[in-house]
């Protein structure tokens, strides 16, 4: 209704500019810039992904290849074990930070005394930069004079420095997922318990009067409801972790071997070491397509969760 | 609107005009970029002389090693400005010149009666020309580097380690001369309690991301009779290097590894082994001879505590090559200061100071003078180390070439993965593959 009392007279010609004029005027710079640094690089490096262009040699002559990048990329066994990597680590690290950032909500939600400090101290390593956060953790798993191997030895008896979390082929993997579900869990908890605080207590109530149990109040009111949010948590760090690449980087590089080479890391490594600009363009693509497709897939079951 | 768009070119062209302005206004500046490390330090105290003479200020940038590859080949592709000098390493050399990112120096070096003669042979073949064996020059010989060894002198010395060690292995604990020695020491001192520390007997490169594992392994590798080809320059890669000698080579590499190597060390470099060392954990290390000034005057490991010995040969005598040229950057604004201060650095008391200061000179003035092989405890094996250097593809494809290698290095010595010829074998396959691409074969 405030729109329609808005005054004719801002909508006619101010000093010669329209309002459509001053609209366009304010768009303009972000859509500018939107195009310079979203739209027009993806554009290139669809370009760049049918070509045989290298970025360190800038003045060769750039020749189409076709469909050869692609092919390529499709037919290599190491990026296809790069991606069989990615999967493995967006699958533990959601199935920890959801099942344990969902238990800390619900125990967050009791409003039990001093939670709000313990809601505060649980958020701190989402704070931190990955940066602190990798460097952090490469000490704490120093085989020599790293904590975390001096508690494994406590509780297990194994001595420390014989064991290393980023050195060994088997555990490696693990400590990039211990290291990532400490920092991300607090995300998912504060988006579980923002779902949590949103059920109404008249149902509880409701369920109360009708005798319900705990743990049927729990598997037919709490989950069902909170579903949504729950989703919508493991979508966001779904679509994170299929790109990690900081915290992987600062604690194994890659290793030991190519162990933990996310694809991200393969790309990083075609594009910017090896200089293969086409071919790590056209992997870039493909990798955008995934995610963009699951992503899809997954957001038409979430908006199917929510109108239920 | 006609006057929101003149005001918004001016205040664009205003935008372009400052930052062109402090190019122009430094034209008695020049920049110098390389790594950051011990020699650059010495070249910051070095080049005190050249502004003296000229008034030239200079500048520096210097990069970590672990991104200064990244950084400056960044700063090439790119067409930037920042450095007038740059001591680029020596795999650089065959893509720069093909790219036109360094200046042809042969005419300059005829005017100003530069000879690539006063420089050692090995040198000026490695850090300046392109296409190898041919007398194009693009560099400067600027720092001669190979990779070197260092010991605990004071812990071979103690005699009931040297009993012990001459009952075992039947001769005196001493620097290594051979691979097959050098695991032998290793094992010795892994585990053993010296000083009331758990040691352990090396300390080597493993390096994943740039260039550690390959120039560590190639210790091992060029020793034991790896190739890269059988026949110079037909990339004819089946059975030179993957034959059973290069197999062999990358056996003995990933046996110290397994033997001998500190824990933790599985992704350690230059960095990483230096502290290994400093910190009393490993009896010997390998490192570049760069190195070597800083740590002989370390006060807790250095003196009379440290030795130096040269790579062990096995069936041949060999060294893993590393050091720069000095190259002039073609995009320079200052080209004539670039050059006068190569024509600087190019003059023998200059070299001679260099390598006083700690820097590797290898001009001949420096290397032939009788005292040079006493002028340091490490200067006669330099000496060796760079008769006997092998260096890595210099290729223009150097970078991904260099990839191949890491990977499949570090898949069969760190992550266990495969024998030593399937990794041999997929890195000759992987070879094949890119010069095939670049119509090489």
């Amino acid at each position: 209704m405030l729109a329609h009392a808005t005054p004719t007279t801002i909508a006619v010609r101010v000093r010669g500019l329209s309002d459509r004029a001053i609209a366009w005027l304010f768009i303009t710079p972000t859509i500018a810039l939107l195009l310079a640094i979203n739209i027009f690089p993806l554009i290139w490096a669809v370009y760049l992904s049918f070509t045989n262009f290298r970025a360190n040699r800038p003045n060769a002559e750039v020749d189409g290849v076709g469909l050869r990048n692609y092919q390529r990329v499709l037919n290599d066994p190491d990026i296809w074990i790069a991606m069989q990597t990615t999967a493995h680590f967006v699958f533990w690290t959601i199935l920890l930070q959801t099942v344990i950032g969902f238990a800390l909500a619900y125990l967050i939600d009791r409003k039990f005394r001093g939670h709000a400090f313990w809601t505060t101290v649980i958020l701190i390593p989402m704070m931190l930069s990955p940066a602190v956060v990798g460097n952090f953790w490469r000490f704490l798993y120093q085989p020599q004079i790293g904590l975390f191997n001096y508690i494994v030895s406590f509780f297990t008896g194994i001595p420390p420095s014989s064991f290393e979390m980023l050195g060994s082929v088997t555990l490696a993997p693990w400590a990039i997922i211990i290291v990532d579900t400490w920092m991300w869990t607090p995300y998912v908890m504060l988006i579980c318990l923002a779902g949590l605080r949103s059920i109404p207590d008249y149902i509880y109530e409701a369920a109360e009067v009708d005798r319900a149990s705990a743990w049927r109040q729990f598997w037919s009111i709490t989950v069902p409801m909170a579903l949504p949010f729950i989703m919508l948590a493991v979508l966001f760090r779904g679509i994170e972790n299929f790109k990690m690449f900081d915290m992987v980087m600062l604690l194994t590089g890659g290793g030991p071997g190519s162990t933990t080479e996310v694809a991200s890391i393969t790309l990083k490594r075609e594009a910017f070491e090896s200089w293969l600009t086409g071919r790590s363009s056209a992997f870039a693509i493909i990798l955008f397509v995934a995610v963009f497709g699951l992503a899809n897939i997954y957001v038409k079951a979430l908006n199917k969760v929510k109108q239920r | 609107m006609r006057k929101m768009t003149r005001a918004l070119m001016g205040m664009s062209s205003a935008l372009v005009l400052s930052t062109a302005i402090p190019g122009m206004a430094k034209a008695d500046e020049l920049t110098l970029c390389w790594a950051a490390w011990d020699p650059a330090n010495a070249l910051v105290e070095l080049s005190k002389d050249f502004t003296a003479a000229t008034g030239t200020t200079m500048k520096f940038e210097f990069v970590p090693w672990p991104n200064f590859a990244d950084r400056i080949l960044n700063e090439l592709n790119s067409g930037g400005k920042l450095c007038d000098l740059l001591i680029g390493d020596s795999q650089w050399i065959g893509g720069s010149a093909e790219n036109g990112y360094y200046v042809k120096l042969n005419d300059f070096f005829d005017k100003e009666g530069i000879k690539m003669s006063d420089f050692a042979e090995a040198a000026v073949n490695a850090y300046s020309t392109w296409p190898k064996g041919t007398p194009n020059y693009w560099a400067l010989p600027a720092m001669g580097d190979a990779n070197g060894w260092f010991y605990r002198k004071d812990w071979f010395a103690k005699p009931e380690l040297q009993a012990e060690f001459k009952e075992k292995y039947g001769r005196d604990l001493g620097p290594p001369q051979t691979w097959d020695e050098l695991k032998q020491v290793a094992e010795f001192f892994t585990g053993r309690e010296i000083d009331g520390q758990k040691v352990y007997g090396a300390a080597i490169f493993t390096e994943r991301a740039s260039e550690g594992i390959t120039m560590g392994a190639t210790s091992a590798l060029y020793p034991y009779g790896f190739k890269y080809e059988q026949t110079g320059g037909k990339y004819d890669m089946d059975g030179a290097v993957n034959s059973a000698d290069a197999v062999a080579g990358l056996e003995a590499y990933k046996s110290l590894y397994k033997c001998c190597q500190p824990p933790g060390y599985t992704d350690s470099y230059m960095g990483e082994g230096l502290d290994a060392f400093k910190s009393g954990q490993v009896a010997m290390a390998m490192n570049w001879f760069a190195f070597f000034p800083g740590l002989y005057k370390d006060e807790k490991v250095g003196g009379d505590k440290i030795g130096f010995f040269v790579n062990p040969k096995q069936k041949v005598a060999a060294s893993t090559l590393g050091g720069q040229g000095m190259s002039v950057v073609a995009n320079t604004d200052n080209m004539d200061g670039a050059l006068a201060y190569i024509k600087w650095f190019a003059q023998p008391d200059v070299q001679k100071k260099w390598w006083a200061l700690g820097g590797y000179a290898v001009h001949n003035a420096v290397l032939n003078d009788p005292s040079f092989k006493a002028s340091q405890p490490f200067a006669a094996d330099f000496l060796v180390a760079m008769n006997q250097v092998q260096d890595f593809w210099q290729e223009p494809s150097y970078a991904i070439l260099l990839q191949a290698m890491q990977k499949r290095l570090h898949d069969y010595v760190v992550a266990d993965q495969g024998t030593a010829q399937e990794a041999l074998d997929s890195l000759v396959s992987d070879w094949k593959e890119i010069f095939e691409d670049e119509g090489k074969l």
